[in-house]
């Protein structure tokens, strides 16, 4: 085992901080592509990822999760803002803006993992071939020692160093997985990026996938930033929580505090949907009105008035802040000081 | 005691490794599962590979010299291998009998006559006319023939007395290799451009599309005509066929273009794409890494159903007499003399060489179909 543990930074300086990022694709129409509006498809989001901790980022489809995170890998160019990544050897870089070179380099010490394990796989090379990719296209390493760190890279996710010679299509969903976090981790990043890297597979191989990443985590402190639609995995995963609608973040808390004591409305109703095993309890749900709005013509005011019960004549044409309401807690609600909402034990 | 144990356990775990690496099954591999499993197009893949070996050992399957004219039998129909001869008597060893000309004294028309008594058999590895095989070696041994002067016509004669059998098998050089090459020359020129035009995208890719749009939307026959036209009447027969093929392949390439950039288009947006590009692998080895070996299997399917056309598209050239000239051969030129009516009612066998098109067209469509299917193995 050659990876080496990096020294614990600083708790309070920050790995990935991100400022005022927007992504705004135009709507165009008719022959010479005239611009008929924008889908602000992230719009305004300020978010921080420490050392060895994990942010997950939850919202419904369409949220502008998974636009967030290729912004930050910069395989989206953001429109406005910027992603800091305070570097070992380049102190902070702002992807956003970095030149080939600064991206390069960044792009090594930050990775991702994608939702589908059978397409992010290419099915015309070996998993040997997958994983030491990076490596040859960094010249870290290349024939024989590539060969090694692959055989340890497969060790460290529990899959057999045999395997390597197999093509993708040999292995199940949770082996992929595996394959794919085996590559994203052949460079050593500080930081991964998780884009719903459980939820194209079945129940029991998602909690051994999370365990997984929770222990790798803690060997190689990394980072992770977290994406996911399901919150119960998400609270099982992260120390900080941020939660999406419409392109914009309208509650960032630690874990607890966001699960236990919820400051927005759509939290709230995002807790109150989560199934639990328990046959006498009765359905407390808050079912949301209406669909997700079209990011492209979203409402007007705060994002989330039409759908949400607590809604004030305010709420319709002043958008709501995202403040600090208690410690620690950050909403974007007009109302978070007066409500009493409920956490995910009182359903 | 424990040395046995532990052989045993050696050979134990060989084999379990022989297993693990029998089960290791690469894509190519699973492909030729898949194909195999398609009876037709083994079958045209089988029948075109003789053709293709026929079509370069034609001088040895030929008895006669393609260009030879043979003066005294002029427009004869075919007159086949006999194994009863005129009194009933069986011969093991077939024979063709020897023919006298003469003509009708009612119409005027030339009529052949067996001679009984003549008889030649059937002899193979028999000396003939000399010949080279890809250019390369001279000899004259054909394959089987009967002696002088017998005269062996399998398919009969043509207007000017040569032996169709043999200008079939000369005519299938030309005519196979015009495909092939053609399709090559498409398969180059469309799958840069295709990878071009969905990799870099915008505006370039517009330009593209429009002007494959403009080649795709004229007429496809008089083009042809228009371009073959062109092509001197003074040049050497050589670089008539490259010439021809190369008009063949300009009219092609856009369609595997297309193909070739809507695959890339969908596979540059697939998650091991972004996840290269995200470990700063450059567009080369993205290209010729990863969007190559996942679009060649389809660029090459696409490309075996475009040879037929090509074939197609030679004969109908060749037929209208701007194709392939003399001294070439090539099926189509074999057919113009099928041109004329009275020719077609009194002498049917010289459409002997349509056989040879349908039937090859139709195996490169059974194999077409075949390829098809095992382009992508992991298909259900």
């Amino acid at each position: 085992m050659e990876i080496q543990l990096n020294a614990v930074p600083h708790a309070d300086r920050p790995l990935l901080e991100i400022l005022h990022l927007k992504k705004h694709y135009p709507v165009t129409r008719g022959l010479l592509k005239r611009t008929v509006g924008y889908v602000k498809a992230v719009d305004d989001v300020s978010l921080t990822i420490y050392p060895g901790q994990t942010l997950g980022l939850v919202g419904e489809s369409g949220s502008g999760k998974t636009t967030l995170a290729h912004s930050v890998m910069r395989g989206i160019t953001p429109t406005a803002g910027s992603v800091i990544f305070h570097d070992d050897h380049l102190g902070p870089v702002d992807v956003a803006s970095a030149d080939p070179a600064a991206l390069r380099h960044v792009r090594r010490n930050m990775q991702m993992v994608f939702q589908d394990p059978f397409s992010s796989l290419n099915p015309r090379m070996t998993v040997l071939d997958i994983i030491a990719e990076p490596l040859q296209v960094n010249q870290i390493a290349k024939g024989k020692a590539a060969q090694e760190r692959v055989a340890e890279l497969l060790q460290l996710v529990g899959l057999r160093p045999e395997y390597m010679r197999r093509f993708p299509h040999a292995f199940s969903g949770g082996q992929r997985q595996r394959i794919v976090v085996a590559r994203a981790l052949a460079l050593n990043p500080r930081l991964v990026l998780l884009d719903e890297p459980t939820s194209a597979l079945d129940v029991s191989i998602q909690a051994q996938t999370l365990n997984l990443l929770k222990d790798l985590q803690s060997r190689l402190n990394l980072s992770y930033l977290f994406i996911s639609h399901d919150l119960g995995v998400v609270e099982h995963v992260s120390d900080t929580v941020a939660v999406m609608y419409v392109g914009r973040v309208v509650e960032v808390a630690p874990t607890r505090k966001l699960y236990q004591q919820p400051k927005h409305p759509y939290t709230e109703a995002l807790l109150s949907s989560i199934p639990k095993p328990d046959p006498t309890r009765k359905k407390r749900r808050i079912a949301i009105a209406g669909e997700i709005p079209n990011p492209a013509n979203p409402p007007p005011g705060c994002h989330f008035h039409p759908r949400c019960p607590y809604a004030q004549p305010i709420c319709a044409h002043e958008a709501p802040p995202l403040r600090e309401v208690t410690p620690g807690q950050f909403a974007a609600c007009h109302f978070s000081d007066e409500l009493n909402l409920k956490g995910v034990n009182d359903f | 005691m424990e040395i046995l144990r532990k052989t045993g356990n050696q050979t134990g775990a060989r084999i379990a490794r022989k297993e693990d690496e029998a089960k290791v099954v690469s894509v190519r591999r699973l492909m030729w599962l898949r194909f195999k499993r398609n009876r037709l197009a083994v079958i045209g893949g089988i029948f075109l590979l003789l053709m293709y070996l026929a079509a370069i050992f034609a001088g040895f399957i030929a008895p006669n010299d393609p260009t030879m004219v043979h003066s005294q039998y002029v427009s004869m129909a075919p007159h086949g291998l006999n194994f009863v001869d005129t009194d009933g008597n069986f011969h093991l060893i077939p024979f063709v009998y020897g023919v006298k000309s003469a003509v009708d004294p009612a119409t005027f028309r030339k009529t052949f006559q067996i001679i009984p008594e003549e008889k030649y058999p059937l002899q193979f590895f028999v000396r003939g006319s000399e010949y080279t095989i890809l250019g390369i070696f001279r000899t004259d041994i054909h394959l089987f023939g009967v002696e002088e002067p017998g005269k062996l016509f399998l398919f009969g004669t043509d207007t000017q007395g040569r032996d169709i059998f043999s200008r079939v098998w000369f005519g299938a050089q030309v005519s196979l290799s015009v495909g092939l090459l053609g399709v090559f020359l498409t398969l180059v020129f469309g799958s840069i451009i295709g990878i071009a035009s969905g990799y870099i995208g915008g505006l370039f890719d517009d330009i593209i599309q429009r002007v494959i749009e403009l080649l795709m939307s004229f007429p496809q026959l008089p083009l042809w005509l228009a371009l073959a036209a062109l092509v001197p009447d003074n040049w050497p027969s050589d670089r008539i066929y490259f010439a021809i093929t190369i008009v063949l392949a300009i009219l092609s390439w856009g369609a595997l273009a297309r193909q070739t950039r809507s695959m890339v288009y969908a596979l540059r947006e697939a998650d091991f794409v972004t996840a290269a590009r995200y470990s700063n692998c450059s567009d080369w080895r993205i290209i010729t890494r990863h969007l190559l070996p996942n679009t060649m299997s389809h660029i090459i399917v696409i490309a075996t159903t475009a040879i037929p056309g090509m074939i197609l598209g030679e004969t109908a050239l060749s037929f209208l007499g701007l194709g392939i000239r003399s001294p070439l051969i090539s099926w189509g030129l074999l057919l113009t003399d099928a041109q004329h009516i009275r020719v077609l009612v009194q002498q049917p066998w010289i459409l002997t060489p349509a056989i040879f098109v349908i039937a090859t067209i139709i195996a490169f469509n059974f194999l077409g179909d075949g390829l098809r299917d095992a382009a992508d193995p992991f298909a259900k």
